[in-house]
Formats: C-alpha cells, structure tokens, sequence
C-alpha cells in the first residue's frame, strides 16, 4: 500500500480493521484507512468496495468486524448523531414523490431537524446555490439526469451537514453540467469548509475537487494520502516509446525498481525512483539491446498514483 | 458588488430534537392526501352513515313515536360493521403507496441517511394511514355516542352504556393497526402501489371466499378462522358484548390476527433498509 504522510489534524473518519461480507462476496476486506480534513476523493473501479464504505459509515450495512469513526463518534454506537451531522448524495437517481424541488428540499431539512420555516429559506437558498432556482417549483419527477444530480446535491446540503458524502456525483451528466457540479463541489470544499468525501471512478473528478484520495482495489486500500505527497516530485516520471524485445526490457526495469503503465498510444509511462534518472533508462535500455525512440519527462498525474497503487495490489 | 449573496453560507440558527422527525413524516403525508380532491370525496362518502345514524338519533330523542329507533350496543356494532368497507378503501387508497412510492424512487436511502431509524420511518408511515382510518371509524363512532348521550336529556344512557366507549376505541385500534400493519408490509415488498392495492384485495377477498365456500361445503362456520375479515368480526363481537357470528374460538380469531401481525412486523424488518443486499 502507498501511503503519504499522515495528515497533521485528526481523521475526520477513521476505519480499523473494517470487513464487510455479502453472503460468500467480500466487499471490504479489514480496511483500516483515515480521510482527513477537508476534500477526500474515495477511488477505485467499480467494484472496489467505495460504496459499500459510505453505506457502512451510513449505518446502512453492519461490518462483520472492525470499528468505524465519524467527527469522532462510534458509528455503532452514535448512528444517530452522526447522521444528523452528515450530508449524502447517493449515486442512484432518488427523491420523495409528489413533490416540487423546493418542498422536497424544505422537507429533507425539516427531517434532518430544521424547523419548517428555516428548512424553507435553507431549501431556496441551497436550490440557487446549485443552479436550480429558476426550476424549484417543477415537480422533481419531470427533472433531466442532470437536474435530478443538481437536487441530490441540495438534498444533501440542506442541513449545512458537517461532512458531506458524494457518491458518484458527476453519473450521467453533460460535459458542461459536470464543470458546474465539479467547481461547487471544489467551493463547498476549499472555500466553505465543508468536509466532504467524494466517491469515484473519474480520477480528473477527483483531482480537480480534493486535496487528499484514498485508492480502494478489490476491497482494500491500495493508496491514501495527499494527492501531492502521492504524485511524488516533478520530473520522476517519464514517456517512453522503445523498439525491441520489450517484455525483456519491462523486466529489466521491474528488477531496478522502475515501475511502468503502458499507456493506450503505445507509450509507456516509467516512473523513475530516487537516485536514478532519465541517463540510467538510456542505460538499461541499451543493456538490453533496446531502442529508445522517445522519452520525455512527464508531470505525475492522479492517473499515475492510480496506476501505481493498483498495479502493488 | 451583487446585491444578494446566493452562494453556500453556514446555517447557525435553531435545531429541532431529531427525534420527531416521524412526526415530519406523518404530517407532510396527512397534508399531501387532503389536498386530493379525489380523497376527500371518499372521506365524505366514508361520514354519510354517521349523518344517518346522527339523524336516526336526532328523530328518536325528539319525536317519541319514533323511540324506536333510538340506537343500541348491536347497532353500535352494526355501524363498526358498515364502516368496515371504508376502511377497506381508505386502506388500499392511502397506504398502498406509502413506501411502495418510496422504493419506486429510492427514496428509502434518502430518509435513513438522515437521523431517522427504521422504526421511526414506519411509525411516521404509519401515522399516516391510522389518522385517516380513525377518521373514519372511532371518531364518528365516538361521535355517535356523545351525540345520543346529549339528545337522552338525562345521564341514564351514557351511565347504562359507557361500556361502549372502550369497546369502540379497542375496536377500532384491532381493526386499525391489523389493516395498517398488513398494508405496509405488503407496501414494503413491491414498487407498485397498483399492485399492492390488488394484493391487499386479494388477501382481504380471497380469504373470505376461501371461508364462505367452505362454510357452503361443510355447513359449518368454525372454518371461518382462514377469513381475515372473519376473524375481525369474531374479535369485534367479543368487545362489543354481542353474540359470536361464527363457531370458531375468538382465541383462534386472536391468535391468526396476533399472526398476521408478527408475520407483517417481520417483513417491514427486512424490507424497510437503506440499502437491499442481495446474495
């Protein structure tokens, strides 16, 4: 597992030892993993156990083993109180039937302890924050996917939760709509202090909003840290296109500890440990009868950290 | 410089005890089925026995010819009996969506991510319906009797009958509870409130068809333990102090309601999650 250094300030949640089982299915397998203050992106394909985490820390699903901590109360033991201080945007498409945008959010607030006028002022108030003023008296069931994305976000803002859960949050919308989503989440995260956990298989998603990730694979954490620490100096990764036996080469570079992702233009990214630089990739290269044909220094990507942290597991 | 701020600011102002939120529930659910105009005609159609029974009175206490009229405990019973059929439409019309339509829309997830546990998800859901069905049935029973016992012009009819007035509230609460729990149970299991409905009749129909044509068979009515309307009826008659209509025991009666209830408790358990696991 690739880890950064741990964050200054305590967990916002922490997970130890946390498994949870689907019949025979294993869907978290003893994760022990801290989310920091501030935006956490949660990532991973599909299938690594993201959703299963926030269901867990909802109370939705009871671990077989392990503890769970949220803003420093026992979700076993304080479900309750942790839910009234959380936000969750859930990915499938959901609401309240038989309701206009407004009612529905004024009602999601008053649930969550709002009295009825506040839930009211609090429901236009977060409706225009994103981008549904205009539309709040429509009935949500005649809402485009991206619309429906947009009140799921008000839904869950509506209480000024204290940490918000994003599942999935741009699914199914347009390239402009999802710019719109994605620079409110990086707001309510960078400028209006809300803690937030963003879960996603769109690595850009998530280093456009978040400062810090943790990489689930197969139910496990693969990676946590800050994006930065993660992403390692600049000019440690390069692009490489070589001719010649290049599983021998490949192999080369896996026993000098030169780890590499091919990419889908037939070039491979290397990502270069301390001490070694691009004239020991010339090297190795010409060792094993090998052509470099290009090479470039490249700016490490989330995508790198992803690949990484997968390819260890 | 924008004159209004609408972006995201920090809410400081009070907080309600999370605990009520069912009531929150109930009343957005109570208001949103008075605004159709379709329910409040079967809410009137559900009071015109009252208004005939209250007329019935009326004429009985002033028109002494007409003494006769004056209404008794087996009429009493009688007027249970005839709202029986409003409580079964109030029950298909109002509770066969009440978290069917929830799960059509995920919106079960939406409500138990907020501090709300499941039991208070159902009791909120449950409000709902209960309100309307005692709308229906104890108030005009209760009615009836505040409304006879002032027309008597002394205190001999209320003092000879105040039975009746714990008879018609635990009455009333038996057949309440027993068509709002099997309603939302059967509610919980599909995302259909068309298809729920027509289970409910199907149970409610079915049952009572199954007894009467083994009632036909046998000549017997100690059958009549399979009808959950029977078993209703045998239970009522019981409260109310009334001759029992069929042979079967009323423990029989209590123990398929008392059944019929645990069986639907156990489905709202499983059903009423945040998330459906299947394996």
């Amino acid at each position: 597992m690739i880890t950064a250094s741990p964050p200054t300030e305590g967990p916002v949640i922490s997970l130890d030892r946390v498994s949870v089982r689907y019949g025979r299915q294993r869907a978290l397998a003893g994760v022990t993993a801290g989310f920091a203050p501030g935006a956490v992106g949660l990532l991973g394909p599909n299938g690594a156990g993201k959703s299963t985490m926030l269901k867990a820390l909802l109370g939705f699903i009871k671990p077989e083993e392990g503890t769970m901590r949220v803003l420093g109360l026992d979700v076993a033991e304080k479900p309750i109180e942790i839910r009234a201080r959380i936000g969750y945007m859930p990915e499938s498409d959901s609401h309240i039937p038989g309701m206009n945008a407004v009612s529905f959010v004024a009602y999601c607030g008053q649930l969550s302890g709002l009295p009825a006028v506040e839930a009211m002022q609090r429901a236009h108030e977060v409706l225009y924050y994103v981008g549904l003023g205009e539309a709040r008296y429509r009935n949500v069931e005649t809402y485009s996917t991206g619309m429906k994305q947009r009140l799921k976000l008000a839904q869950a803002l509506v209480h000024d939760p204290d940490l918000l859960f994003l599942d999935e949050p741009t699914n199914g919308m347009d390239p402009k709509g999802r710019d719109e989503i994605l620079e409110l989440i990086r707001d309510l995260g960078h400028h209006k202090r809300v803690n937030l956990i963003l879960s996603s298989h769109l690595l850009p998603d998530v280093e456009y909003t978040c400062d810090s990730v943790i990489v689930m694979d197969k139910g496990a954490v693969a990676a946590q840290g800050p994006i930065a620490e993660l992403k390692g100096p600049a000019g440690r990764v390069f692009e490489l296109r070589v001719k010649g036996d290049l599983p021998a080469f490949l192999g080369v570079l896996e026993r000098r500890g030169i780890q590499s992702t091919a990419t889908d233009e037939d070039i491979l990214r290397i990502f270069v440990p301390d001490g070694m630089d691009a004239r020991d990739v010339f090297a190795l290269a010409r060792d094993s009868a090998t052509q470099v044909r290009h090479l470039r220094p490249s700016i490490p990507s989330l995508e790198d950290v992803f690949a990484r942290a997968l390819g260890e597991q | 410089m924008p004159i209004h701020d609408q972006s995201y600011r920090r809410y400081g102002g009070r907080r309600e005890d999370v605990r009520r939120a069912w009531t929150v529930i109930a009343q957005s659910g109570i208001m949103t089925l008075l605004k159709r105009r379709a329910f409040l005609g079967l809410l009137l159609v559900a009071w015109l026995p009252f208004i005939v029974r209250a007329v019935q009175i009326f004429i009985a206490a002033n028109f002494p010819q007409a003494s006769i009229l004056a209404m008794r405990a087996e009429q009493y019973r009688a007027f249970f009996d005839q709202q029986g059929i409003f409580v079964f439409f109030v029950t298909v019309y109002v509770g066969a969506g009440l978290i069917a339509n929830d799960r059509r829309a995920n919106a079960l997830q939406l409500y138990l991510a907020r501090p709300i546990t499941r039991a208070e998800y159902v009791a909120g859901k449950m409000a709902i319906l209960v309100t309307f069905l005692l709308a229906v049935t104890l108030l005009p029973g209760l009615l009836l009797f505040l409304l006879q016992a002032a027309f008597a012009g002394s205190f001999a009819f209320a003092r000879e009958n105040i039975y009746l007035v714990p008879a018609m509230t635990i009455f009333s609460l038996v057949e309440v509870f027993v068509a709002a729990f099997t309603m939302l149970a059967l509610s919980s299991m599909s995302n259909s409130n068309r298809f729920v409905g027509i289970m409910y009749t199907g149970i409610v129909l079915f049952t009572d068809a199954m007894y009467a044509a083994l009632r036909g068979i046998t000549g017997s009515s100690a059958v009549a333990w399979m009808s959950f309307p029977a078993n209703l009826a045998q239970i009522g008659d019981l409260i109310f102090r009334q001759p029992l209509r069929h042979d079967v025991p009323v423990a029989v009666s209590l123990i398929v309601i008392a059944a019929l209830l645990a069986v639907s408790l156990s489905v709202l358990e499983r059903k009423v999650r945040g998330v459906e696991v299947v394996t």
